[in-house]
């Protein structure tokens, strides 16, 4: 069985529900967790309507729930697992009925889940940013790593737990080592004999020190600690939650630098602007996608005008800051990372990754077949290596609740034809494009006295924009939709809350409170701006 | 709870004929394969081996001894002590029927390979007659099971009618259409399950169409253009090839096929990029590709589009 958590696949890894639609035709039971009824909850086999911000009521509640009717995996709990009792007693509260009170899903239902979950000969979880996209974020994802540390699913063919990348390198990106913590192979960089393997290949002392998230150099920026900044392949004042502050932030710095394939609205904010060869077609390389596969990527065009290959660029800047690498081919840095992580990429020559369509790390040596699921030796006996913790985790609402002033609940997610800010997705024309709105439940529509696609004025205490109204009975009571793809006509982050959980720097995009009015008198500039909107 | 599952036996080998010559392969695996494996040409237009074998255009079938009938060695299993033969009389006359008929009522002028098995087979589709006159637009769209005008005996029949362009990623040339199913399939249950298009009418007036035959943007397409990949006959393609090839620009030798990964999410798709005077005129990706099976989502097949739009930005001065 199978857990869609927080995640539209149908829509957002249509290619990845191909996958899930032979499983379901093949008796696979689907569980959808979603505060929309999204289309992958209607392929699902039951669909459980979770109250936004309340995942972990609902994983804490399965849990007890697993652990009273004895469907607990107690051997491999003995065996793999460490810190049980006091996740267990940090459960009692976790009824089924606070469940259903916290979380508006029908105990019923949430018992049958967790039943479902626990006596499946395999099961996973998937999830996308509907569990991450919170102020609690890591604490979401570890309420559901304690489910499949409960059963014992993880470590097995067919189960386990996987994150749904949302780009074809966000896994990639992590691996290389473009984290503030960790070099590439996630080595720890507080690791004194790691900071001294690299500073020797380098021939550049290491700091041990951890750097900075994105959230943390926004912060250093406004305390005057950090004074300029390189910005590559990212749109932040489109991307970040709250853009008034983004913009704010960004033009208070001496100096900024942006490298990417378009003249973005960050970029337009720049002081130097270096045109990037498109990554993924005008230059060669690779990415690893969510099923940690190294795949290549190759140069099908040459990139436009004074655009430039980024690893030709970066050898470039190395050298006027006087250190000459020379001018090294993506196949020569490639080899350097397996030299440099042999453990997970030693394996992994360009010859092989043309040959095998890829490999999935772990792959240490060439004779390796790289590896299909992690943590298999959880299920060795005896146990090989540390044992899998649980995590206590409390639930916890998003930042903003729906309030008297703010009566709504505003949500955000992307649609099938179209990506993030647009920048890319609004290149091609869509016959299933439509222009942003504010979705929401009939009822609200008839309470609040709007009518389908009447413009109405949509205000957080941060900011507010204007978009038409949309009726959508997959939405739930009191709460609304937006989506991040039509920025340059309503700027829906200007409205979203810039709170970000303080473990992993990610934004709470999933959740915050807004007010709805009737458009009394259309300002024009906002007129303007809608009829000039994209695909309409 | 959890039980171990039992680890599959290896396929046992099954030994068997083709034209004369021992064979051996795996048990479960179709005569096709088997033909492919020892170099024996077989031609097929409905089959794709990441589809479910139909069997409905029969130009695959060979004989196999002691059987009433040619069978479809698509989907016919290999079985021991078979006596296939892929090329006798009786497998050249049906398949020289079955293309003369096809290609006297559909026109196969973008179907690859299927001059030279009219050669092979010696098809003269001309001698049923001239082509009937071009049905008007919507004519075929409704017409009714059952319902049969008299033939004309001037002409021969087809299934001419107008191009369908209603909508700015896919155009649909009927005329083009020799109801192979593999659309249909790979809009339903095989991959993308939007079950968009079905088979309308019955006889000689069956048609691929949607619901009703509405326009694709009032129907279930989400736009994968998962059925363009499977077309075998350019009935279904891609707008910005059906424009190159409608103004005589599409330019096959000058074209260059890279393979890279499509930047729309994690799932890691593969996507062959067709190039031509360094501008992407078309995404697909391979059959044999473990993550895809040749399917992608419009943002893959079409969404390539913004890296180009920079090149049109460029100041041309």
């Amino acid at each position: 069985m199978l857990f869609l958590w927080g995640s539209n696949a149908r829509e957002t890894h249509p290619i990845f529900f191909h996958h899930v639609l032979k499983g379901i035709h093949n008796g696979t039971k689907v569980v959808s967790v979603d505060p929309r009824c999204t289309p992958t909850a209607q392929w699902a086999h039951r669909y459980l309507p979770i109250r936004v911000g309340t995942d972990i009521a609902l994983a804490n509640a399965m849990a007890r729930e697993i652990i009273d009717a004895r469907l607990a995996n107690e051997p491999f709990i003995a065996r793999a697992t460490a810190g049980f009792d006091a996740y267990r007693a940090s459960l009692d509260r976790y009824t089924l009925a606070y469940a259903e009170r916290e979380t508006g899903i029908d105990a019923g239902l949430i018992r049958e889940a967790a039943h479902l979950y626990a006596r499946a000969d395999r099961a996973m979880i998937c999830w996308t940013l509907g569990i991450t996209e919170h102020h609690n974020a890591v604490d979401n994802v570890l309420s559901l790593i304690n489910l499949a540390l409960l059963t014992g699913h993880v470590g097995r063919y067919g189960s386990g737990l996987n994150p749904l990348r949302g780009q074809n390198n966000v896994q990639g990106g992590g691996d290389m080592g473009a984290i503030p913590n960790r070099f590439v192979g996630f080595q720890d960089i507080r690791d004194p004999e790691v900071c001294e393997t690299f500073a020797r290949a380098w021939g550049v002392p290491q700091k041990n020190e951890y750097g900075k998230t994105m959230t943390q150099m926004f912060e250093a920026i406004e305390h005057g600690e950090m004074r300029s900044l390189f910005v590559i392949g990212e749109n932040p004042v489109q991307s970040e939650a709250d853009q008034h502050k983004t913009k704010h932030v960004l033009s208070s710095l001496d100096h900024l630098v942006v490298f990417d394939i378009f003249m973005t609205k960050t970029a337009e904010l720049a002081d130097v602007v270096l045109p990037s060869a498109a990554g993924w077609c005008e230059s060669e390389g690779t990415v690893v996608n969510s099923e940690r596969r190294v795949q290549r990527i190759r140069k099908a065009l040459e990139p436009p005008g004074e655009a430039r290959d980024e690893i030709a660029v970066l050898c470039d800047l190395a050298r006027r800051l006087g250190t000459d690498w020379g001018e090294l081919s993506a196949e020569q840095v490639w080899d350097e990372v397996r030299a440099m992580a042999p453990a997970m990429f030693g394996g992994m020559s360009y010859a092989r990754l043309e040959q095998e369509q890829g490999l999935r790390w772990p792959c240490p040596d060439e004779s390796h077949p790289g590896t299909m699921y992690l943590h298999e030796r959880l299920w060795h006996e005896p146990r090989s290596g540390l044992p899998a913790p649980f995590s206590v985790v409390e639930h916890e609402l998003p930042l903003e609740q729906a309030d008297a002033d703010y009566p709504f609940v505003l949500t955000t997610g992307r649609r099938l034809a179209d990506y993030n800010t647009g920048v890319q997705s609004g290149g091609f024309t869509s016959p299933l494009r439509r222009s942003e709105s504010l979705d929401m439940h009939p009822d609200d529509v008839g309470r609040l006295g709007f009518a389908d696609g009447q413009s109405v004025r949509i205000s957080s205490r941060r900011g507010s924009v204007v978009a038409p109204v949309r009726t959508d009975p997959t939405m739930q009571r009191g709460l609304v939709f937006m989506t991040p793809h039509f920025q340059d006509d309503v700027r829906v982050n200007e409205l979203t809350i810039d709170a970000t959980d303080p473990k992993s720097g990610t934004a709470e995009f999933k959740a915050c409170a807004v007010k709805l009015e009737p458009l009394e008198v259309v300002p024009e500039r906002e007129l303007r701006a809608h009829a000039g909107s994209v695909g309409d | 709870m959890i039980s171990i599952l039992p680890p599959k036996a290896p396929p046992r080998t099954v030994e068997f004929e083709i034209d004369g010559i021992p064979v051996r392969a795996p048990e479960g695996s179709t005569i096709l394969d088997a033909c492919r494996a020892n170099a024996k040409q077989v031609p097929t237009l409905c089959f794709l081996d990441t589809l479910h074998p139909v069997n409905v255009c029969r130009v695959c079938v060979v004989e196999v001894e002691g059987s009433r009938v040619l069978v479809p060695s698509c989907s016919r299993k290999v079985e021991p002590g078979m006596k296939v033969r892929t090329d006798s009389e009786r497998v050249r006359h049906s398949r020289k029927m079955v293309l003369e008929f096809l290609d006297s009522s559909v026109d196969l002028s973008t179907t690859p390979d299927v001059a030279d098995w009219k050669a092979a087979y010696g098809c003269d589709s001309e001698r049923y007659g001239p082509p009937a006159p071009l049905a008007p637009a919507g004519t075929r769209d409704h017409a009714h099971a059952g319902h049969h005008d008299a033939p004309d005996p001037d002409y021969r029949a087809t299934v001419a009618q107008p191009v369908k362009v209603d909508n700015s990623l896919y155009v649909r040339a009927y005329e083009k259409c020799i109801l192979c199913y593999k659309c249909v399939e790979a809009c339903g249950t095989d991959f993308q399950n939007s079950f968009a298009i079905g088979v309308a009418g019955r006889g000689f007036a069956a048609r691929i169409s949607t619901e009703f035959a509405v326009a694709l943007p009032e129907s279930a397409c989400v736009y994968c253009g998962n059925c363009i990949a499977v077309c075998p006959t350019g009935a279904l393609m891609a707008k910005p090839e059906w424009d190159k090839r409608a103004d005589g620009t599409w330019d096959e030798s000058r074209q260059t096929q890279t393979d890279t990964i499509c930047p729309y999410c994690g799932v890691g798709c593969t996507l062959t990029l067709h190039v031509q005077d360094n501008e992407i005129l078309k995404a697909t990706s391979p059959f044999d590709q473990t993550v895809t099976r040749g399917n992608l989502c419009i943002k893959g097949r079409f969404g390539w589009q913004y890296v180009q739009n920079r090149r049109q930005a460029e100041p041309t001065a």
